[in-house]
C-alpha cells in the first residue's frame, strides 16, 4: 500500500499513521508544520521498523491552490500512491462558534469546501491509474442536526454526503470511497470536553480504519457502537429532537 | 502550570497536585520516537512515550530498555523523573546512568537541554527530580542490544531470612537480574523465608524460537472490600506461594513481559485493596547494616498487626548521580501496605528504622513520610533544592509530595 496521508502529526491521523506503518504500508505525510511533520516521519519511520524512509511536505488545508503540487510531490516520493488518507480538520464547541463568525467561515471552508476540492484532486490522480483508495474523516456529528454540533455537524454532513456520492460513481471504476464517522474519540482535539460514555482512543479508530481499507468498507462507525446511537438519533422525530440536548 | 505528570504511576502523592492548584499537565500525548541509531542503540523520544509502546516496538528488533520498573505503564519522562531501578540495579544501576540527554521546559517557559557536560547541574538535578526542575520534553536514552526476545530464569525456595540475603548477594555476582520475594508474615524458624529470582537475556541458541505472543490483562472489574487483605488472609496467600513453589530450584524460559510485570497483568490491581487504598514503604539500607533494618521493619510489622501483601528485597548497587536518585549500595526492601486507621504511624515507626539505620526512602513510592525524617534520610536535598530553585525562582513548580516534604 503507498499512501498520502493529509494530516498525521496528532490525534487520530497519528495514530492510524502509526497503523499503517506497522503494517508495512510506505507513508507521504502531509501537514501544516515543517518541524512537527519531521518528527512524526521520524515516528512513523520507527513504528515501520527503522527501514524505509518517510517523506513529508507542508501543505495546509486553508491553502487550496497548493494542492495539486503537494499531491504531485507525493505522487513523484511514492512512485505513484494507491491510497489517500485525509484527517485534517478543524473543531470547536457551537458556543465557540456561534461567538466567533471569522472561524466558523474558516472551519466551513476546511472542513467541507477544501476537503472536497483536496478529494478532488486525489480522485483524479487515483481514477487515472486505475482506482484505487480515498479514506476521509467526517464524523458522527454529520448525521443529523442537533443542538450540540450544529455548524460542524453541517460541515461534516456536507462531506459524508460528497462521499457517498463519490463512492456510488465511481465504485465500479474501482475508486473505493470511504467515509470514516468517529464517535466521541479522546485527542488533542476534544482536549478540555467532558468525554461521553463510549468514548474512543485513536488507536481503536486507527485499527477500524486500517481494516475498512483492506475491506473497501464505505462507511465505518467508530467506535462501533456510535453506529447504533446514531441509528437511533436518526429515527427520533423531530419535536423528540427539538426537546432533548443530545 | 504547576506540575507535569505522565501515566501516574507513582504510588504517593509525588504526581498529585498540591492543594489550590489546578491544573497538571498531562504529557502522554507526546509520544514520539524522534529518532533511532541502531548502531549505537541510541534513542531520543519525547517525553510522554510509554514504556510498554518502546517495548511492544523494539523487543522485536533485540533493543530493551537498559533498566526496567516493575511495571511498563510509564512514560519516559516518569521513568528520568524517578530515577527508576529494576532488577539489575547491581549492574546497571538507575535509568539515569543510560540517559545521554534532556529536552526540558523551564518554569520561565524557556527550551534547554541538557546533559552530563551541558547544564550539568540541571541535569542530575532532574535524574530523580520528580520532575520538580522543569517539563521533560524529550529524552535520549541508550537501548541495551538483547541476545534474544526471551529470559531465561532460576527460581530459588529459602527457607529463612539470613539465607535469603547471602543467596541474594551471591546471586548478584553472576547473574544481571536479581529480586527477592519474601513472607514477611512467617514468625520464628520461617521468619524471612521467600524466594530468590534470578536471570538473564536468554542467548539466541537456547532461546525458544520466535517472539513471546502478547497475553491477554485481566481486569479488576470493582473494589474488593477494604481490609480483606489483612495480616491473615495475607499470610495464606504467603503460604501458598511458598508452598506453590515445591521444588527447590525451578529453571525456564519466561516472556520478558511476564519476568518484569507480573503485576501488570491485572490491571487495576489495585483495587484489590479496596476504597481505602494501598501506599508503599520502600527503602535503601546501607550494606553493613541492611540486614538487620530489614528483619527491624519486618518486626514493626508484625508489631502493628499489619502484612505486606508483595513483599520485595533487593540488593542495590552503587549510587547514580541523579540528586535525588534513591538506590544507594545496601540492600532495599519494599512494602505494599493496606491503608489503615494507624499507617502513618507504621510509616513513622518504619522511617526510624530507616534512620537509625542510615537508610533512605524512595519518593515514589511515599506519601506518608514526614518531612524532618526526609530531612534526617537525605543529607543531598540542600543542593538539590538550591538548583531547583535557580531554575524556578519564582517557586512555579510544586506538587503535593514537593509541598508536605520540601515545604513547598
Amino acid at each position: 500500500m503507498k499512501v498520502v496521508l493529509m494530516g498525521g502529526t496528532r490525534g487520530m491521523g497519528r495514530a492510524v499513521g502509526r497503523e499503517l506503518c506497522e503494517k508495512g504500508a510506505e507513508l507521504f505525510l502531509l501537514g501544516i508544520d515543517h518541524h512537527d511533520l519531521e518528527k512524526s516521519a521520524a515516528d512513523f519511520e520507527q513504528r515501520g521498523g527503522g527501514k524505509r524512509r518517510v517523506a513529508f511536505a507542508e501543505c495546509d488545508m486553508e491553502a487550496p491552490d497548493k494542492f495539486a503540487e503537494a499531491l504531485d510531490r507525493a505522487d513523484h516520493a511514492l512512485g505513484g500512491f494507491d491510497t489517500v488518507v485525509v484527517t485534517a480538520g478543524l473543531f470547536a464547541t457551537q458556543e465557540v462558534l456561534e461567538e466567533d463568525i471569522a472561524f466558523t467561515q474558516r472551519l466551513l471552508n476546511v472542513n467541507f469546501a477544501n476537503t472536497v476540492l483536496f478529494c478532488e484532486h486525489a480522485r483524479k490522480r487515483l481514477l487515472a491509474r486505475g482506482g484505487g483508495t480515498l479514506c476521509v474523516f467526517s464524523s458522527v456529528a454529520g448525521d443529523r442536526g442537533r443542538k450540540p454540533v450544529i455548524l460542524y455537524g453541517a460541515s461534516k454532513a456536507g462531506l459524508s454526503a460528497y462521499l457517498e456520492g463519490l463512492d456510488h460513481k465511481f465504485r465500479s471504476q474501482n475508486l473505493k470511497t470511504i467515509c470514516i464517522k468517529p464517535g466521541f474519540v479522546k485527542t488533542s482535539m476534544t482536549e478540555g470536553l467532558k468525554a461521553p460514555p463510549f468514548a474512543g482512543e485513536p488507536d481503536g479508530v486507527a485499527r477500524a480504519v486500517v481494516k475498512a481499507i483492506e475491506r473497501g468498507t464505505p462507511v465505518r462507525y467508530t467506535p462501533l457502537i456510535w453506529g447504533v446511537i446514531l441509528m437511533v438519533i436518526r429515527l427520533l422525530p423531530r419535536f423528540v429532537m427539538r426537546r432533548i440536548g443530545f | 502550570m504547576h506540575l507535569s505528570r505522565g501515566l501516574g504511576r507513582s504510588y504517593g502523592d509525588s504526581s498529585l497536585l498540591a492543594a489550590g492548584d489546578t491544573v497538571a499537565l498531562g504529557t502522554t500525548l507526546a509520544d514520539r520516537i524522534l529518532a533511532f541509531d541502531e548502531a549505537t542503540g541510541l534513542l531520543r523520544a519525547e517525553a510522554g512515550l510509554c514504556l510498554a509502546e518502546l517495548n511492544r516496538l523494539f523487543l522485536s528488533r533485540l533493543w530493551f530498555t537498559p533498566v526496567t520498573p516493575g511495571t511498563k505503564f510509564v512514560t519516559l519522562g516518569g521513568m528520568v523523573a524517578s530515577d527508576v531501578h529494576g532488577k539489575n540495579h547491581h549492574v546497571s544501576g538507575t535509568f539515569g546512568r543510560h540517559v545521554q540527554k534532556l529536552r526540558i521546559r523551564a518554569a520561565n517557559g524557556e527550551i534547554v537541554d541538557c546533559s552530563r557536560t551541558e547544564r550539568p547541574e540541571l541535569f542530575l538535578a532532574t535524574l530523580g527530580g520528580m520532575g520538580l526542575t522543569g517539563h521533560i520534553l524529550e529524552v535520549s536514552v541508550l537501548l541495551e542490544k538483547i541476545p534474544s526476545p526471551w529470559i531465561y530464569t532460576e527460581s530459588y525456595r529459602i527457607s529463612g531470612f539470613d539465607e535469603l540475603v547471602e543467596r541474594l548477594k551471591d546471586a548478584g555476582k553472576a547473574w544481571p537480574f536479581t529480586v527477592s520475594w519474601m513472607d514477611t508474615v512467617a514468625r520464628g524458624k520461617n521468619m524471612g523465608r521467600g524466594i530468590l529470582y534470578v536471570g538473564r537475556w536468554a542467548t539466541a541458541e537456547e532461546a525458544p524460537p520466535g517472539l513471546p505472543r502478547p497475553k491477554p490483562a485481566l481486569t479488576m472489574p470493582f473494589s474488593l472490600p477494604s481490609g480483606l487483605l489483612n495480616r491473615f488472609t495475607i499470610g495464606a496467600f504467603n503460604e501458598l506461594v511458598y508452598r506453590s513453589h515445591f521444588q527447590l530450584e525451578k529453571k525456564g524460559f519466561v516472556d520478558p513481559d511476564k519476568y518484569f510485570y507480573p503485576l501488570d497483568f491485572i490491571h487495576h490491581w489495585n483495587r484489590g485493596y479496596g476504597k481505602r487504598g494501598v501506599t508503599q514503604h520502600q527503602s535503601v539500607i546501607p550494606t553493613e547494616s541492611g540486614a538487620v533494618g530489614i528483619r527491624d521493619m519486618v518486626e514493626t510489622l508484625a508489631r502493628a498487626g499489619t502484612a505486606s501483601f508483595l513483599t520485595i528485597v533487593k540488593d542495590c548497587g552503587a549510587e547514580g548521580d541523579g540528586l535525588l536518585s534513591f538506590p544507594r549500595s545496601g540492600m532495599s526492601l519494599a512494602l505494599d501496605l493496606p491503608i489503615r486507621d494507624d499507617t502513618q504511624q507504621v510509616v513513622d515507626r518504619l522511617n526510624a528504622t530507616v534512620i537509625e539505620h542510615g537508610g533512605r526512602i524512595y519518593l515514589t513510592k511515599d506519601g506518608l513520610t514526614r518531612a524532618e525524617d526526609y530531612r534526617t534520610m537525605d543529607p543531598r536535598l540542600p543542593e538539590f533544592l538550591r538548583v531547583r530553585k535557580e531554575w524556578d525562582s519564582d517557586g512555579q513548580l510544586r506538587s503535593a509530595q514537593s509541598r508536605r516534604l520540601f515545604g513547598e
